[in-house]
């Protein structure tokens, strides 16, 4: 690593690959740091993506996708099976990723565009000069370095502790933590096209149980449930063993993964001087699905291209940042992360009864297109008795 | 004081992001927990796995 960049990025997931090599193709000399010593591993991540957001970024390629997904399953806490299929049939609306690869072939492209690369490399302090930030002290194997830059990333996912370092408050509210358990499972009988997400207080409170298929009989099978719903005895590690016991007894555990995904509204400022925060660690994963791999991509780039403009004019401070901050939030994206904040914060007080109600509601409809905001928009025109429930969210839509 | 099962841990990190002290630090398959932790206990709620307990001072 060299003592100096234009650049420094904190992290090698798909936001900080995406904003190295999106700088390093805008000419800017580039580092990034990855503390593990493999990108990509462990995952962390139930590895769903959809097919028109990825290819914004990239064209698939079979080396990194483990199945393509043509509709998804909702199943009510009563059992009732409602599949949600675009009327386009056929085609394929997301992908399942194997990120050990995905992650891998973006930094390598990362790499490929000029990026410098360094993993087993952790941040362990900012280098702060006059309140900007201007670099990171850093430790590999034991040997600290300094690693100036004109710009930070910070692209440390949802532990998100470069920029509290900064002075930026990062902290997720214990009722906004989806904690999370999943197993790669294989020998299990799946639809392997279909995503299934299981609804319920009994099943997963305040979140859900997934199963996204990774190939011929084997799938991802997690559960996300909310921080404040977690306690002894009843941890996502307890619904999920109940989950599998009583769905696929007979499925094998060829794989353990944990994490955490925030579903709190993003961090009121992304920026600071000399500092841009991307992906998970600005909290801009989905407050309804805690998807957060497009969003992070999205960030992560649009972040260095912020950079490369601020760095030629040579101001690096947080007003000439901004657009950044101001860039992500006009998007669709940034409408997006609201309006499902506000949903969210709808579906999380359903009871079991209303939420039978809604997903039988909305398996009567006619959609033409596979996206939350379309749905709730059927639902409403389709049963105006939902209206008055639907109310709170009616008005964002 | 804060006690971490290591033979639980999956470090994961989840528990760093909920930190109101900023005091846990994910060291790739280390976690580790510095000065300023309060004994809180929303680590302890928040990891999947049970690996963090909030034990008595006595």
């Amino acid at each position: 690593m060299k003592p100096e960049y234009d650049l420094l990025v904190i992290g090698g997931g798909p936001g900080g690959a995406l904003a190295a090599r999106t700088a390093a193709e805008q000419g800017l000399s580039v580092g990034l740091i990855e503390k593990r010593p493999a990108i990509g591993v462990p995952v962390r991540c139930a590895e769903g993506v959809g097919r028109d957001l990825l290819e914004e970024f990239m064209d698939p390629d079979p080396a990194w996708i483990s199945a393509e997904i043509d509709r998804a399953v909702i199943v009510a806490p009563d059992g009732y099976r409602m599949s949600l299929e675009p009327s386009m049939g056929g085609n394929e609306v997301g992908y399942v990723l194997d990120r050990k690869r995905f992650d891998r072939e973006l930094v390598i492209q990362a790499a490929e565009a000029g990026a410098d690369i360094q993993v087993k490399t952790r941040a362990i302090s900012p280098i702060i000069e006059n309140g900007t930030v201007s670099g990171a002290r850093v430790e590999q194997n034991g040997l600290v370095q300094d690693i100036r830059a004109r710009v930070v990333i910070a692209a440390d996912g949802v532990e998100s502790k470069f920029s509290r370092w900064c002075g930026v408050d990062t902290t997720v509210p214990l009722g906004e933590i989806e904690t999370c358990v999943q197993y790669l499972m294989t020998g299990i009988d799946i639809d392997e096209a279909a995503t299934v997400f299981y609804l319920g207080n009994d099943v997963a409170p305040e979140g859900y149980v997934w199963v996204f298929p990774k190939g011929p009989r084997t799938a991802n099978v997690g559960i996300g449930i909310s921080g404040r719903k977690s306690r002894e005895g009843s941890r996502p590690l307890d619904y999920l063993n109940r989950f599998v016991r009583s769905n696929f007894p007979n499925g094998r555990i060829v794989e353990w993964i944990m994490g955490g995904v925030s579903i709190c509204p993003p961090l009121e400022k992304t920026v600071a001087d000399g500092l841009i925060i991307v992906g998970d660690a600005a909290r801009v994963s989905d407050p309804i699905t805690g998807g957060g791999i497009y969003n992070a991509m999205y960030t992560g780039r649009l972040a260095a291209q912020v950079a490369a403009d601020a760095i030629a004019k040579g101001d690096v401070s947080a007003p000439s940042l901004m657009p950044y901050d101001a860039g992500w939030r006009a998007s669709k994206l940034g409408s997006a992360l609201q309006r499902n904040y506000r949903i969210k914060e709808y579906f999380v007080k359903l009871s079991d009864d209303k939420l039978n109600r809604l997903v039988h509601s909305i398996s009567r409809l006619d959609l033409s297109q596979f996206s939350t905001l379309e749905i709730i928009k059927e639902l409403i025109r389709h049963d105006p008795s939902l209206l008055l429930e639907l109310k709170a969210i009616r008005d964002l839509l | 004081m804060l006690v971490i099962r290591r033979d639980v841990c999956g470090y994961c990190g989840c528990c760093v992001s909920v930190c109101p002290q900023g005091a846990l630090e994910l060291i790739d398959a280390y976690l580790s927990v510095e000065g300023e932790c309060s004994s809180c206990g929303v680590c302890a709620r928040a990891c999947p796995l049970g690996a963090l307990e909030v034990a008595d001072e006595a």
